[in-house]
């Protein structure tokens, strides 16, 4: 699939992977709009998208927040009209240093699901519907080797992601017959301010850079070659030739 | 007729009143037998524009209701006077005038200059938002409202009016004859061989508080729809197929474009449906339960007979069928009632 002219949604976008898919989908000629929890750190990236000639906006918004879906929703296609691609990238790590579960709040909890699972699902049912009327679309779910693996500490955000894995497969399930695609990848381990805050003792340089790893997502979105949903690792993903 | 005073709970599907003009014939069922009625080879076709917050408020003295984009930061809008989202319009204070150059300020960031006045009708202005892009949209959804009905219970939430497929943002009030469409009606629907598809129709306001404005109604509204869809529904048609318009804003806009479009692109059309009106492409009507004397139910004349339209909506009334945008359902479709069903016969 060709994703030049499309119209593209990210969330969280306002550094890391996000950042990086913003970015690529910009420089692809994909129409995408950026959303964060502040304007003042997207703007920048906007920028930097127009100046490579491409079509970028940027709106404020906390989809952990039932009502901010809409306004998000509709502000972005009236600015880019349908969307055809949907990144669910935001996330919530929960208080660092990571604890364990006996020390982890019902509310941290609360929230990290409300980031990482209910935004999607509320976000995805705004615009899901849409692309199944048109019978084209692509959502994308960010996730994590913590949804398949029991660390010790990363108890909030470790379910929220295992939710989400299966939050994708389901989505595919439901709208496979209706043109609607949707995966998760798991990225690994990248050189972000997220990684650092939950592992500050990596080495940054052991780490892959999230414009690699946007770069491969962005080639899975254009792949005919990924089942609907599937849950992809990024580090060993190659596009068959 | 009774108004639905709430949104409608998912398992609390609307009631369907089927109107047959072919066999002169009426019946009812539930939303969900929808797919009953329709076969392989029909067409549905849907607004999908999505509900703006239309509603602006400046004071306790005046709100405006945006009724029609004209550009990108240009909207027509209708001035409301004195009075609470339950307040009838028709009850409400008239407005202040507002000369040109007149800057209103609604909040969180959001503000618009009053263009030249329109001298006929009165409480319609142009306004000219200050702000454009995303800080037009992120201030247009933050200071709005969706536009309020005054018979409801509670004030609606944008999640409360939108359709579950709905993309752009052009319609000022809920499209709202797709409301008590489930996916799972509409998936069943295409598995017996129908066809889904959409256009996108501006649906405009409903009501505007002063009598000469409301016989107005409906105000120009802006559509556009695939070239490619007229064509698609034309051999459809020549095979036999019906196409079913998922409200009365898919009807006027695929009858405006039936004889209007030319290209691809946007227009706004006047077209004015009624009894006598030749149709092009529709050949049925999925819409909500309308009162004789509204230019809804003048449209509905133009599928049936007056007669048959008034026997059948007394009926359902008798039954507790419930108006306005959280009500129960219409289907005026020739042939819907084949010969096995359960007819009640026009008597």
């Amino acid at each position: 699939m060709d994703i030049a002219k499309k119209a593209a949604l990210v969330t969280g976008a306002s550094r890391g992977l996000g950042e990086a898919l913003a970015l690529g989908l910009g420089a692809r000629g994909v129409r995408v709009v950026l959303t964060g929890r502040s304007r003042t750190s997207l703007q920048p990236i906007v920028e930097r998208i127009r100046a490579g000639g491409g079509e970028a906006h940027a709106l404020e918004s906390d989809i952990a927040d039932k009502h901010a879906i809409y306004p998000l929703v509709g502000a972005a296609t009236a600015l880019v009209g349908d969307i055809d691609l949907l990144l669910h990238n935001a996330s919530e790590l929960g208080p660092t240093p990571l604890r364990l579960l006996l020390d982890t709040e019902c509310e941290d909890l609360e929230r990290v699901l409300a980031v990482n699972l209910l935004g999607p699902f509320r976000l995805s049912k705004a615009l899901a519907g849409s692309m199944a009327l048109r019978r084209t679309g692509t959502i994308v779910h960010v996730s994590s080797d913590a949804s398949v693996n029991a660390y010790e500490r990363w108890g909030a955000y470790a379910v929220s992601k295992a939710a989400l894995d299966h939050l994708a497969r389901l989505w595919a399930a439901e709208l496979d017959g209706h043109g609607v695609r949707s995966f998760s990848v798991d990225p690994g381990e990248m050189a972000t301010r997220m990684h650092a805050a939950a592992l500050p003792d990596a080495d940054p340089s052991t780490l892959a850079r999230p414009s690699d790893v946007a770069a491969k997502i962005l080639n899975m979105i254009e792949s005919r070659q990924i089942e609907n949903g599937s849950r992809i690792e990024a580090g060993s993903w190659e596009i068959a030739s | 007729m009774n108004a639905a005073t709430r949104p409608r709970a998912p398992g609390d599907p609307a009631r369907l009143l089927i109107v047959d003009p072919e066999r002169d014939a009426f019946d009812t069922a539930s939303i969900t037998d929808l797919p009953e009625f329709v076969g392989h080879g029909d067409t549905l076709v849907l607004n999908d524009a999505a509900t703006l917050p239309a509603s602006l408020r400046v004071s306790d003295a005046l709100e405006l209701r945006l009724c029609e984009r004209l550009d990108e930061t240009r909207f027509l809008a209708l001035c409301l006077g004195h009075g609470t989202w339950q307040t009838p319009t028709e009850a409400r204070g008239v407005p202040p005038r507002l000369a040109a150059g007149t800057v209103l300020e609604f909040g969180h960031g959001l503000s618009a200059r009053v263009l030249e006045g329109r001298p006929e009708p009165e409480r319609l202005i142009e306004i000219a938002f200050e702000q454009r892009g995303a800080a037009l949209w992120q201030a247009l959804y933050r200071a709005g409202r969706p536009i309020q009905y005054s018979y409801l219970e509670k004030p609606l939430v944008l999640w409360d009016v939108q359709n579950g497929y709905a993309s752009r943002p052009w319609a000022f009030e809920l499209p709202s004859a797709g409301k008590p469409l489930s996916f799972e009606t509409l998936f069943r629907i295409e598995a017996r061989g129908a066809r889904l598809t959409r256009l996108t129709h501006a649906a405009g306001i409903s009501s505007t508080g002063s009598a000469r404005l409301d016989a107005q109604l409906p105000l120009p509204e802006r559509y556009e729809l695939d070239l490619s869809l007229l064509g698609a529904l034309r051999e459809s048609r020549e095979r036999g197929g019906r196409v079913l318009a998922i409200g009365t804003s898919v009807v006027r806009a695929l009858e405006a474009a039936s004889t209007e479009i030319r290209s691809n692109g946007s227009r706004v059309t006047s077209l004015l449906l009624g009894p006598g009106s030749r149709l092009h492409t529709c050949s049925g009507l999925l819409t909500g339960m309308h009162e004789p004397q509204t230019s809804h139910f003048s449209l509905l004349e133009a599928f049936a007979p007056r007669a048959l339209l008034a026997r059948s909506f007394s009926h359902a009334e008798r039954l507790g069928f419930l108006q306005h945008e959280f009500g129960d359902s219409c289907l005026v479709l020739r042939g819907a009632l084949g010969s096995g069903a359960q007819l009640l016969q026009a008597s």
